[in-house]
Parts: structure tokens; C-alpha cells; sequence
């Protein structure tokens, strides 16, 4: 943890209430999101059990499987969830816009709008995750046939939970880490991990501290568990005798009566958590957006778009492992696409640039001498190359000949030139047009405040890898054509 | 005859520990009761914060925490679902079907040996089930000494917990197939494309080795080498998302040895108990009806008198975290190992704060982190300004 964060945890201990750790918001916030509070029977490897569903705050959808150990009452479940599901991500596939590519001599199409489904917690994704899984193997013919739909829902939802790994994409939103981002709290992660408790530290009831109002939260009586796991003690007590009461049931009328009995319980319990879900997208959405954030949302937008065309094409779901090659090159997006949302949080957001310069990496400081028509003719070309001296109270200056950005003019790039003491000396590229002289306000001017740091976009080019069938020898060779797995042939790794 | 021996000689070694004077002190910390039995999760739960003075000398003596948090007004929320039980007994009973077939054909099939008849030993049976904790551990060391027989299941284990024999009734398989003796633990959490929850599996990786060691130390009391019991602990779960079996192969090497060196420190009881106030008492004082009748205030001032180190992941294996998480208000280790760590380790949100704003004068050895935490309150400052 930054000691940025540590303190801010600190001063909420203090003051019993939550402390911002951000200035913007880092996530892209739909306005019509599909939120989503599932609920699973305990001990089972995935036994959907109720969920509130649904894209209007006063109108949530519940869901409800009366007999959770059953197969096809589990697949009956997935198909109402699919009528919920499909038809909102059909509803983001308007208007599109064309996208150049490769210099303009190709175009392709993104959709203007993508989808986003909004979870109370991880354990919220993973269950999405896990309902992917099962749903995307399902045949629609054969032994136990399933809807046409669950298959379709199960390849929507890995799409969202694999995409959900990227850093800062906002398809699959877990509302307890958007909200930790932004907010520290006077309690430890382990408490944070429950939504309700969370929201209460953030926001209390009028009158009430944070601290108070979380405190009342723990008590799974008042306020039930954000799901999927369920209270143990409401299992015993409450499910547990109903769900006897349904298979003992000799009637429709006497299973419908259960059923009723049921689906009250578990509103019960789940809308409380819809309620807090409601009241953390407020307060997320209360915070003025980050710059970057629409950029990002673009790439969700990009990946939302190619995997509806996927699917259109008849494209297969995803499948079990990836092979060597694609995990290497997922791992290899995954890293890039963190390196870039640290660098973005940085430039959009004072707060998160201040971790930075609290480590070293990035310093602020006024602007003392400014050359900003400087041209260096040494080279066989004149170009123009602006000086300026910053004059920075950070204690760590930056090392002499690194490079650095700064999140007031994004294009160009800063040399450091000397270091004496506090005056720092930087010598500015790009950014200013062609000629040599450098436009209004492209240059710092002195008595402005700069910040500078080196968190850069590196620019890379992507890595390449080889197709499938040339997997290298070190990786595996080339993968035998995919089959079910042997029994048994299974292992667990990296425990601990 | 040397049947005979051994139980006196276990019976002697069970004789020296009750009456030692540690022992003496701990029935006093515990009061008139039976001491809480140890299990393979309690025994797997003192790795978790070793540091703390508190759990040390309270599982020492065997102190039911249960009931003390409840009578301090903190019960523990350990609830365990019927759903997740009995999903537990029903993989578990399929697996043990028909002479424990389907679990030998999975296990055999994971270490790649042909099919064939094994012996297998059930102590938890019926008749096996009446006799006293020794007798069933007699049994098992009698049957872990045959050559014959192939698996045991519900071996009764003994390990020392703080000097005292603790006797283990675990839910698991000793099996000796291919040479070795192999622990075969199995559980009800599924093992999805070769994944599993890792939190589960780090716990079950920590149960087997109490099995393990076991089983070691047993070993050496039959004169065999402890390596012929395999640290490689064969963790049966349900395959994806029906009934059948995967095997996964855990290596507890690390965790036997962080075991050891637990249960080493806690033999070293008798030094925490040396710093603890004469006649100090946990005594619930449990009427007929087995509620108790000592004032919560006392309770909470004998907790007082242990020092207790407490983290957020008390909560996770410890009864009394709820308590001990109140008394820790204010402090920043209750906010997390790395919120203390990164305030430069300041005990107090009180004292990180003062340095922070500087209120205080640093201490000699706190102007590094003073300095730091003052240019982090002046950058929050200024971004929130």
C-alpha cells in the first residue's frame, strides 16, 4: 500500500469518515448499466440460486432457482437470465463508426456504445466467470438440451469476465474495487471486501459516522452478505427448511405457495445489496470523469465490437486453456494495458501523480526561466528545442538525462538537462508544430506551475507471436488438436 | 508384549505432561473443564500470526474461545451451511462407496499404477468408532506396522500440541500404493480446468501437513524413516462441476515445516506463562446448563492481561478476533500489515497522524519515516485542495 493511501486510511480512522484517494473517477460509468446481485447455493462447485437483475433501479428483476441441485431448474434459471442479458447487449449494437486502420488503407467498424454489467464484489465476477464456464459447453441438442440461448450467454459472459482482467476496462465492473479506488476507508481491506460496509464509511445516514453506520453492517442479520455466498446462519434456519418444503410439496399449488415463500426470503436478502449497488454508481458517478477514461472505454468498445462479430460468424466459444501462445500473449496485453492505465490514472488525476512524486517519480515546482525559442542547430538541421528551469520543493530530484512527461501538455517530451539543488533544467521536445518558433502556451511559461514526471509512454510496438502450429519447443511445441482431458490429469499449482 | 510396552511408555509420557507444572498452570488458565480438543484446522490455525501471546497461551491451555467470545460479547461468526456439509458428505460417501473404489481408481490413475486389490482398514467404523482415543491409535500404529493392508481410513494421529498430546481424528486416508505412505485428503470445493480457490487449497495444503507430521512422527516410533511418509498430499475434489474426482498433487513441504516450527515454539509455553499474572483464570464457570456465569468485565480483563497481536486475518481462523479487533482500535495494525508498514510502523493512528501533521517531535529513530509522512500530508493537501 502507497503511504498516500496508508494515510488517507489513517486520517478516516481518525475522523470516522472515508477519505477521497482519487480527484476524478478512473471508470467509465454507462448510463443505463445492467446490474447484476447473483446468489449461489453454498458447498456446490456452482449452484446458481437468485439474483436481482436488472437495468432499472425500481424495477430489479428477480431471479430464482427453487431446487438449486437441479440441473435443468439451474439451466431454466440460465435461460431467463439470457432473456435479460441478450437483448441488452443487442440494444449497444446501433451506431457505429469507422475506425482507419493501417495508415487508412483498411477501415473497420466499432459500435458507439458497449455494455456494461455492474457486480457488488470480485466474488460477484467470478461467478460470472463460473456461470460462463458452465453455460458455454452447453449442447443445444443431444442428452440434456439447453435453450438456444444459454450457450450464447455463457460466451458473453467469459467475454466479460476475461475482459474484466484488463486494467481500467469498465465492461465488467466489481463495485467494491471501483469504490476502494477512489475512497480509503478508516477499516482493513478484509472489512472493505463487504459493499454495504464500504458504502456506509463513504456516504452514512445523515447524522450518523462512517464508522458507526459500517459498524451496524456486520451483523449479517440486519445486513445480509453482498453475495454470492449466502449467510450460513439464514441457509439453516431459513432456506434450508423451505427448499424441503418445495421437494415434499405434492402440488403445483403447494410448490407455487414455496415458491412465493421463497422468493421473498431471497428478495430479502439480496435488496439490500441492489440498494448499495445503486448508491455506490451515485457516488462514483458524482466524481468528475478522468480524461483517459474515454479512451479506454473506446478499447472496450474495439473488443465489445469484434466479439459480437465473433459470434455472429458462428465463432467458437472460448475454450478451456488457452495455449501457450495465447496465454503468453494475453499476459502480454494484460501488461501493457496496466502499464497504461497507471500512466493514465497519473496524468488525469493530481491525487494518484502525487504517489509519484512521493516515490521520486515525478516532481512540481514553478516555472523560474524559460527559453521557448531555443533552437539547437548542433545536428544537420535546426530544430527547435525550448528550455526551462523549475524551481521544485520535492526531495527527489529527477536523475540528469531522463525523460519526462507532463500531464499539462501530453505531447511532449522533457530532457533533463542539470540538477542544481532545487533548480531543475529541461529541455522540451514536440508538441510545438514545425517551425521554429514554438505557438502560444505550447511552451511553459515562468511563474506557471508544471508537474514532470517519468512514468512516459514508452512507446513500444506490440510483441509478435508465432501461430498456433509453431508454438516453440520451449512452450510446449505445438498443442495436440484439443480433446477432453484425462481424468485425473489435473493439478492445482502456486498454493500458498 | 511390545504392544504392551509401548502403551505403558505413551501412557507415561501422557502422565508427565499432565502433571508438570505447566500443566498445572494452564488447567488454572482454563479452569475446572475438559481442555478443547484440537483438531487438524485448530492445529493448521496456529501458523496463522504466530507472534500473538494471546492465542498462544489461550490454545495452550485449551480454553473453549467459543464460548469465551460469546460471554465477552463478540461471538465468532464461524457459521459452517447444511448446504456446504452435506454437499461434503455425499462427494465424500460416493468416493468411499464399495470399498473406497472410486477414491482408489482416482488416486490410482494420478500416480499412474495399474489397477489391483487394496486392503483397506476403516477405524471409523461402528466397532472401531467405541474404543478410546489410544486404543484407536494403538490400532492404527498396529496397522500402519502390516504389510497387508494398502489404505487407512479415519487413522486416529497424535501430534504434542504445547506438551500435550492432542489426538486427531482426521477425515483422510493414509494410502500406501506405490511404496510410500501418501495422505489422501478430500474436499467438497471444485477443481474447474485444473483451478481451484486458492485461499481453500492453501487451507488444505496447511491441514495435511498436520497429517503429515503425524504420520511422520508415528513413523519414527516404528522405527521407520519419516521421508517414507510423502509430503506430496493427494487433494481429491469434485472435477468441474459433477461428482467425479480430480486429483491434484500438493507439495506441503513448506507447510510441514512452518508446522514444526509452530508446535516447536509452543512446547516453549512455559515462558509466555512466566509473564502472565499469578492466578490469572479463563474460567467460564459453566453452571448445569453449560452457560456461563463469569462476569463478561472480568473475562475481558484476564483477556487484557495476555498481549494479543491482532491483524485482519484473525478474523479468518481466530474466535476471539472480534474482541481482540475492538480492543485494537486506533491502532494501525488493525488497519492492515502494510497500512502499519507503509505509516513507517507507527503503533498508533494517533501517533502517525501527529507525525504526519508534525505535532510531535520524531524519536531518533523515526525521522526518516516522520519526514516521509509529512511530504505525503502536504502532497494530499495540496491534491485535495
Amino acid at each position: 500500500m502507497s503511504v498516500l493511501v496508508a494515510l488517507a486510511r489513517a486520517q478516516a480512522a481518525a475522523s470516522g469518515f472515508a477519505q477521497p484517494v482519487a480527484t476524478v473517477r478512473h471508470v467509465r460509468l454507462h448510463p443505463r448499466p445492467l446490474v447484476f446481485v447473483p446468489l449461489a447455493l453454498a458447498g456446490e462447485a456452482h449452484a446458481p440460486l437468485a439474483a436481482l437483475v436488472g437495468e432499472d433501479r425500481d424495477a430489479p428483476r428477480l431471479l430464482l432457482v427453487a431446487q438449486p441441485r437441479d440441473r435443468s431448474r439451474r439451466l431454466a434459471f440460465a435461460a431467463e437470465l439470457a432473456d435479460i442479458v441478450l437483448p441488452y447487449l443487442d440494444a449497444r449494437r446501433g451506431d457505429v463508426e469507422i475506425i482507419p486502420v493501417d495508415r487508412g488503407r483498411e477501415i473497420r467498424q466499432r459500435y458507439l456504445d458497449a455494455p456494461q454489467l455492474v457486480v457488488p464484489n470480485p466474488a460477484g465476477m467470478e461467478f460470472v466467470r463460473l456461470l460462463g464456464r458452465w453455460l458455454r459447453f452447453r449442447r443445444v441438442d443431444g442428452e440434456h438440451p439447453a435453450p438456444p440461448q444459454v450457450p450464447r450467454l455463457g460466451c458473453w459472459l467469459t467475454f466479460l469476465a476475461d475482459r474484466a482482467e484488463l486494467p481500467g476496462s469498465s465492461l465488467l465492473v466489481a463495485l467494491t474495487e471501483a469504490l476502494g479506488t477512489h475512497w480509503a476507508t478508516g477499516q482493513s481491506v478484509v472489512e472493505d471486501a463487504h459493499l454495504a460496509s464500504l458504502v456506509a464509511w463513504i456516504d452514512p445516514p445523515e447524522g450518523r459516522t462512517g464508522a458507526g453506520a459500517a459498524a451496524a453492517t456486520e451483523d449479517p442479520s440486519v445486513c445480509p452478505p453482498a453475495g454470492p455466498a449466502t449467510d450460513p446462519d439464514f441457509d439453516r434456519v431459513v432456506l434450508a427448511p423451505l427448499i424441503a418444503d418445495h421437494s415434499r410439496a405434492a402440488t403445483d399449488a403447494a410448490r407455487t405457495a414455496v415458491e412465493r415463500r421463497l422468493a421473498d426470503v431471497l428478495r430479502a436478502q439480496l435488496e439490500p445489496t441492489w440498494q448499495s449497488v445503486w448508491q455506490a454508481l451515485d457516488l462514483l458517478r458524482a466524481l468528475p470523469e478522468a480524461a483517459s477514461t474515454s479512451e479506454r472505454w473506446a478499447h472496450d468498445r474495439d473488443a465489445f465490437s469484434d466479439y459480437a462479430a465473433h459470434l455472429d460468424a458462428g465463432g467458437a466459444p472460448q475454450p478451456r486453456h488457452d495455449s501457450a501462445v495465447a496465454a503468453a500473449a494475453r499476459l502480454h496485453r494484460l501488461e501493457r494495458a496496466a502499464a497504461a492505465f497507471e500512466r493514465q490514472r497519473a496524468y488525469d488525476d493530481p491525487m494518484v501523480m502525487a504517489e509519484h512524486r512521493l516515490t521520486g517519480e515525478a516532481f512540481a515546482g514553478l516555472v523560474t526561466l524559460a527559453a521557448p525559442d531555443r533552437v539547437d542547430d548542433s545536428g544537420r538541421r535546426p530544430v527547435l528545442r525550448p528550455r526551462i528551469m523549475v524551481r521544485s520543493d520535492d526531495p527527489i530530484p529527477p536523475a540528469v538525462g531522463a525523460t519526462l512527461g507532463s500531464p499539462a501538455r501530453r505531447a511532449q517530451k522533457a530532457r533533463v538537462v542539470s540538477v542544481d539543488g532545487a533548480d531543475i533544467l529541461l529541455e522540451l521536445s514536440g508538441g510545438m508544430g514545425r517551425g521554429l518558433s514554438a505557438p502560444e502556451g505550447s511552451v511553459p511559461a515562468v511563474g506557471e506551475r508544471v508537474v514532470y514526471t517519468t512514468v512516459v509512454d514508452a512507446f513500444a510496438p506490440s510483441a509478435t507471436f508465432p501461430p498456433v502450429d509453431q508454438t516453440p519447443w520451449t512452450h510446449g511445441g505445438p498443442p495436440a488438436p484439443p480433446s477432453e482431458p484425462a481424468a485425473g490429469a489435473l493439478a492445482v499449482g502456486g498454493q500458498g | 508384549m511390545a504392544v504392551a510396552a509401548r502403551q505403558e511408555s505413551t501412557r507415561q509420557a501422557i502422565l508427565a505432561a499432565v502433571t508438570s507444572p505447566v500443566a498445572d498452570r494452564l488447567r488454572t488458565l482454563r479452569g475446572p473443564v475438559a481442555p478443547r480438543r484440537h483438531n487438524a484446522r485448530t492445529i493448521a490455525a496456529l501458523t496463522a500470526n504466530p507472534g500473538c501471546d494471546r492465542r498462544a497461551v489461550l490454545d495452550a491451555a485449551g480454553v473453549d474461545k467459543v464460548l469465551l467470545a460469546e460471554q465477552v460479547g463478540h461471538p465468532a461468526r464461524f457459521g459452517q451451511s447444511p448446504f456446504a456439509i452435506s454437499r461434503g458428505v455425499t462427494f465424500e460417501s460416493g468416493l468411499k462407496a464399495d470399498g473406497h473404489r472410486a477414491l482408489l481408481a482416482a488416486v490410482r490413475e494420478r500416480l499412474g499404477l495399474a489397477e489391483g486389490p487394496a486392503a483397506v482398514l476403516d477405524l471409523g467404523r461402528s466397532e472401531a468408532a467405541q474404543l478410546s482415543n489410544e486404543e484407536r491409535h494403538e490400532r492404527t500404529r498396529q496397522a500402519l506396522s502390516r504389510a497387508d493392508v494398502a489404505v487407512i481410513d479415519h487413522p486416529m494421529l497424535r501430534v504434542e500440541v504445547a506438551g500435550q498430546p492432542v489426538y486427531l481424528e482426521p477425515d483422510l486416508v493414509a494410502a500406501r500404493l506405490d511404496g510410500q505412505l501418501r495422505v489422501v485428503e478430500i474436499k467438497s470445493f471444485p477443481i474447474i480446468d485444473g483451478r481451484a480457490d486458492q485461499a481453500k487449497v492453501a487451507a488444505a495444503a496447511m491441514q495435511a501437513a498436520v497429517y503429515v507430521l503425524a504420520l511422520r512422527q508415528l513413523h519414527r516410533q516404528l522405527g521407520r524413516p519419516a521421508a517414507d511418509v510423502s509430503a506430496d498430499v493427494l487433494l481429491v475434489c469434485p472435477r468441474d462441476f459433477g461428482n467425479q474426482p480430480a486429483v491434484a498433487v500438493l507439495d506441503t513441504r513448506r507447510q510441514v515445516a512452518v508446522l514444526s516450527r509452530q508446535l516447536a515454539r509452543m512446547t516453549r509455553i512455559a515462558d509466555l506463562l512466566d509473564r502472565l499474572p499469578e492466578g490469572l483464570s479463563f474460567d467460564l464457570a459453566l453452571d448445569a446448563d453449560g452457560v456461563s456465569t463469569r462476569p463478561a468485565g472480568e473475562l475481558a480483563g484476564a483477556l487484557a492481561a495476555t498481549s494479543a497481536r491482532y491483524v485482519p486475518e484473525c478474523r479468518a481462523s481466530c474466535e476471539l478476533a472480534l474482541h481482540c479487533r475492538t480492543e485494537a482500535r486506533g491502532s494501525t495494525g488493525a488497519l492492515g500489515a502494510s497500512v502499519r508498514e507503509a505509516l513507517g510502523g507507527a503503533a498508533d493512528v494517533a501517533t502517525a497522524l501527529a507525525l504526519a501533521e508534525g505535532r510531535v517531535k520524531p524519536g531518533p529513530h523515526e525521522q526518516e519515516s516522520a519526514r516521509l509522512l509529512r511530504h505525503a500530508a502536504r502532497l494530499r493537501a495540496e491534491a485535495l485542495a
